[in-house]
């Protein structure tokens, strides 16, 4: 053991179909029970009401879908991270599955602080419910991001306020039509602040999101752009010590 | 017919709490279902969080699915958002396991465990787009059944729900599904040959079966319409609960509910004797799971829900033979997983059972709930709850000293006899509460929760006139008056809401009428302050030309017919009777699983017997069991002085 510090390790999940109905709240307490269920120990904290040391990254609003979900955990004793995402998955909703695991290095930045920028796939239509042309669709994006600024009513602390946004904005591209519209592919930035892609959409003009798909999340450090799960790898060394 | 999944999912982005209605709890099913079996629709007319939890409905879930001639399914009332979208979609009421429309099953199998969700029944019948009167219902439609503790007096819903079930489901949800099965397999034809088939099963009452008669406001007679249909319905007991550990697999939900743990039921039924408790009386006799299953059940369904906290149920936890051996052993077996919590619900109150307590919630202390549910120790012996002030005192002591700040306290207002010195007796007793509370830590605090009372049928108050709105709430007021500036916080139930129960609880057919008003006027989730308003309910007796005071403040006669007469849950009428004068008597009455019998009827009309490990009361039992009662009434009056040496015994 490592004093009251347990053993990080980073892991990468989906949240897809019915289950993305639940919340962030949800989907850390599901987390808990697979790992009890498992029998895989979770370091807790200290004190009167000992919690389990879990942390997420960026939220991901009720009724999103996403495919790179990332959580950080603290067990209380080391093992084999390979086998993390089968047996985890086992215990876990269906629609949650575990994609990859990872031993963290001690003291790695939060997921909070170091992702940077995230990708999402959006189907759109337009704001009276009819189904747009990618054509219509690439002319209202072009149009929006050619402006200097991108003006997004935002719901901050129960109040609407219109911001510039464009600065968040790293990309939008349009993929093509879907049955439901038309696909976009969006990146945004998510510091200082982030944003939900379907306040973007809805700040292109005329346009309304109706499915969304978190695909991608990065660390960008140093000029490189990392897959969480590759940023802060703990050491080899310390592996075999600890071991 | 298919899944309506891709109808309903575009209307869950715009409801709140989209989650109630996904399923996929952890042991839920996704039966299949064959047109050679039976398919029950088992409906909690409440939201999900509060119906998912339910033990009997989880229980049935299983047995019918473990069945080959049976499958079932779960269904919770959807909030108004939802509902308002599934009826401008044209959707009807549909399963959470596999979003199955209510019409493709055979069953609608309603729990009914408070009054107050009588309109959401109706509610939930009309979006599931079957009649809400059971006459207008033609073979087609699925059979409405209804059961949990409210059908012991079925009659106001008698003109909805075609079956009611009385009692334990584990056996007659077989014996009903044969019937079902036979009708089904015969073309289903007429529904009155069904319903006459059903009615003649244990247990079962059918009452279209029976003819209702007046004399003006007065209930004459309830008679069978057929000579083999039951002159009186008795209840439905299982004898061994060793022999149903279920559920095996209980649904671990994907959202948080009420009761949101392992729940691991310890024993049924209550010999205590409370008068007021209706689930004492009509659950009888005692029958304690065995220990060692009770270890099994534990140990086996927190390794397969992953859950982090166990409750260990029943009407009193700490009467269960042993329980301190059974508490010490889960505590020290937790297999490595750590943290597991073990909590008690419904304590007695006395220094015992903090001790039981204290040793299980070393993990999570956070409040310690009593219920001594009068003031003063008259009040007590009406109720026949026999806790002594120093029972109470000696409880919150251990309480505070072993590290609790908050202590809450359960009382009931507007009980027989009566008298605001009764009401003032809770205030006294708070204010003793927090003042040995503060003698341990300066945050103690104490919550009074009180509640209007309301009498139930199968109980020695059955024959009791309810207090008004008006004089409840009197009666909070000054409880309340008497309390401000006090470290003791008040809550109370909304007297309105108590009085529109009373309605539901003793009404008889005529009361049908009300509650289909009641629905149309939009009155459905009564039991939610935001949408209960009593004088839908009163404008509804009104227009049906009924006397609200006459069914709920009015006392009845010894010799006058009520309603739920003709339904048994094996209590002599003459045993209750008596109990009641007993009551205005202030007379206490012992508990029979320690003392001798005082034949309440069930026990030897049902030939059963209480199933309890231990011949002896549990240590420091309160509540008649061993302490010296001609000392209720004594108040410690150095109560500093006691607290000090009770604190420095330990």
């Amino acid at each position: 053991m490592r004093g009251d510090r347990g053993f990080p390790v980073r892991l990468r999940f989906t949240k897809r179909g019915k289950v993305r109905f639940i919340s962030h709240r949800d989907v850390a307490r599901a987390f808990e029970r697979a790992f009890r269920i498992e029998a895989l120990p979770l370091a807790f904290t200290q004190g009167f009401s000992p919690r389990p040391r879990v942390s997420f990254g960026l939220a991901l609003s009720v009724g999103y879908e996403s495919e790179a979900e990332y959580l950080d955990v603290e067990l209380a004793h080391d093992l084999d991270v390979d086998a993390l995402p089968a047996t985890l998955s086992a215990a876990l909703p269906e629609g949650i599955d575990v994609t990859g695991a990872v031993a963290l290095a001690d003291r790695a930045p939060a997921l909070q602080e170091s992702v940077t920028a995230v990708e999402y796939d959006v189907v759109v239509e337009r704001d009276d419910g009819t189904v747009p042309t990618a054509d219509d669709v690439r002319r209202t994006v072009d149009a929006a991001l050619a402006a200097e600024t991108l003006a997004a009513t935002r719901r901050r602390k129960g109040r609407d306020v219109v911001e510039d946004v464009r600065p968040l904005v790293r990309a939008v591209d349009v993929v093509g039509p879907h049955e439901h519209g038309v696909r976009l592919h969006l990146e945004l930035a998510t510091q200082p602040s982030s944003i939900r892609p379907v306040e973007v959409v809805a700040a292109l003009g005329g346009l309304a999101a109706s499915r969304v798909l978190r695909t991608r999340q990065l660390i960008e450090r140093g000029g490189a752009r990392l897959e969480p799960l590759e940023a802060d790898p703990r050491p080899r060394a310390l592996e075999v010590r600890a071991s | 017919m298919p899944s309506l999944w891709p109808r309903i999912e575009p209307l869950l982005a715009r409801v709140e709490k989209p989650a109630r209605y996904i399923g996929m709890e952890r042991g839920s099913l996704q039966p299949v279902h064959r047109h050679d079996q039976v398919s029950w629709l088992l409906v909690y007319p409440d939201t999900y969080e509060i119906g998912l939890p339910n033990q009997g409905l989880q229980i049935l879930y299983e047995l019918l699915n473990e069945r080959a001639d049976a499958t079932a399914e779960r269904s919770y009332a959807p909030w108004n958002d939802l509902e308002s979208e599934l009826r401008a979609a044209g959707l009807p009421l549909f399963s959470v396991d596999t979003h199955r429309a209510a019409t493709d099953f055979d069953v609608l199998a309603f729990n009914l465990s408070a009054e107050l969700v009588y309109t959401n029944l109706l509610n939930c019948l009309d979006l599931a787009a079957v009649p809400v009167r059971s006459e207008r219902r033609r073979p087609e439609h699925p059979l409405v059944i209804a059961g949990g503790h409210c059908t012991y007096n079925p009659e106001p819903l008698a003109d909805f729900v075609d079956a009611f079930v009385l009692g334990d489901g584990e056996e007659v949800v077989g014996e009903i599904t044969e019937v079902l099965g036979a009708w089904k397999r015969s073309g289903r034809t007429a529904r009155d040959g069904v319903l006459r088939e059903l009615a003649t099963i244990p247990g079962v009452y059918v009452p279209a079966m029976y003819d209702v008669e007046y004399d003006g406001q007065a209930l004459v007679a309830v008679t069978p319409r057929f000579p083999d249909v039951p002159e009186h319905v008795e209840k439905r007991t299982i004898a061994d609960l060793a022999e149903w550990p279920y559920p095996r697999n209980q649904l671990v939900p994907l959202v948080e509910v009420v009761h949101d743990r392992l729940n691991v039921e310890l024993f049924r039924g209550c010999t205590r004797g409370c008068r007021f408790c209706q689930a004492g009386m009509i659950t009888r006799p005692v029958r304690e799971r065995p220990a060692e299953q009770v270890r099994t059940m534990v140990r086996e369904g927190l390794r397969r829900t992953g859950y982090d906290e166990v409750a260990l149920t029943s009407l009193s936890s700490a009467d269960f033979s042993g329980i301190d051996g059974v508490v010490g052993d889960l505590v020290n077996d937790q297999d490595g997983c750590g943290n597991v919590g073990l909590s008690l619900p419904s304590l007695r109150v006395d220094a015992f059972t903090v001790d039981i307590a204290s040793e299980i919630q070393k993990v999570r202390r956070t409040g310690l709930t009593f219920a001594p549910e009068a003031g003063t120790w008259r009040m007590r012996q009406v109720i026949n709850k026999l806790i002594r002030e120093e029972d109470l005192y000696r409880a919150v002591d251990g309480a505070y000293s072993q590290g609790w700040r908050r202590v809450k306290l359960y009382f009931l207002v507007g009980l027989p006899t009566e008298v605001d010195e009764d009401t003032l007796g809770i205030a006294h007793l708070a204010r003793n509460v927090v003042e040995i509370g503060r003698a341990h830590t300066k945050q103690a605090s104490c919550t009074v929760s009180v509640g209007g009372f309301v009498p139930k049928p199968h109980t020695p108050f059955q024959w009791f006139g309810q207090n008004g709105v008006a004089e409840l709430g009197r009666k909070i007021s000054l409880l309340r008056d008497d309390l401000k500036g006090s470290r003791a916080q008040v809550r109370w139930h909304d007297p309105a809401a108590s009085f529109a129960e009373g309605i539901a609880s003793r009404g008889d057919r005529r009361i049908g009428a009300v509650i289909e008003r009641v629905w149309r006027a939009g009155g459905t989730f009564q039991e939610w302050s935001e949408h209960f308003d009593l004088s839908r309910w009163l404008d509804a007796m009104a227009a049906e030309g009924l006397d609200p005071d006459w069914y709920v403040t009015r006392h009845r006669h010894e010799d006058e017919l009520l309603p739920w007469d003709h339904i048994s849950a094996g209590l002599h009428r003459d045993f209750l009777w008596h109990d009641w004068q007993e009551a205005l008597r202030a007379h206490g009455l012992p508990d029979c699983r320690w003392t001798p019998c005082y034949d309440c009827g069930v026990c030897t009309d049902y030939a059963l017997e209480h199933v309890v490990a231990s011949p002896v009361p549990p240590a420091g039992g309160s509540q008649g069991t061993g302490q010296d009662l001609d000392t209720g009434h004594v108040v410690p009056v150095e109560l500093r002085a006691r607290v000090r040496e009770v604190t420095s015994a330990r």
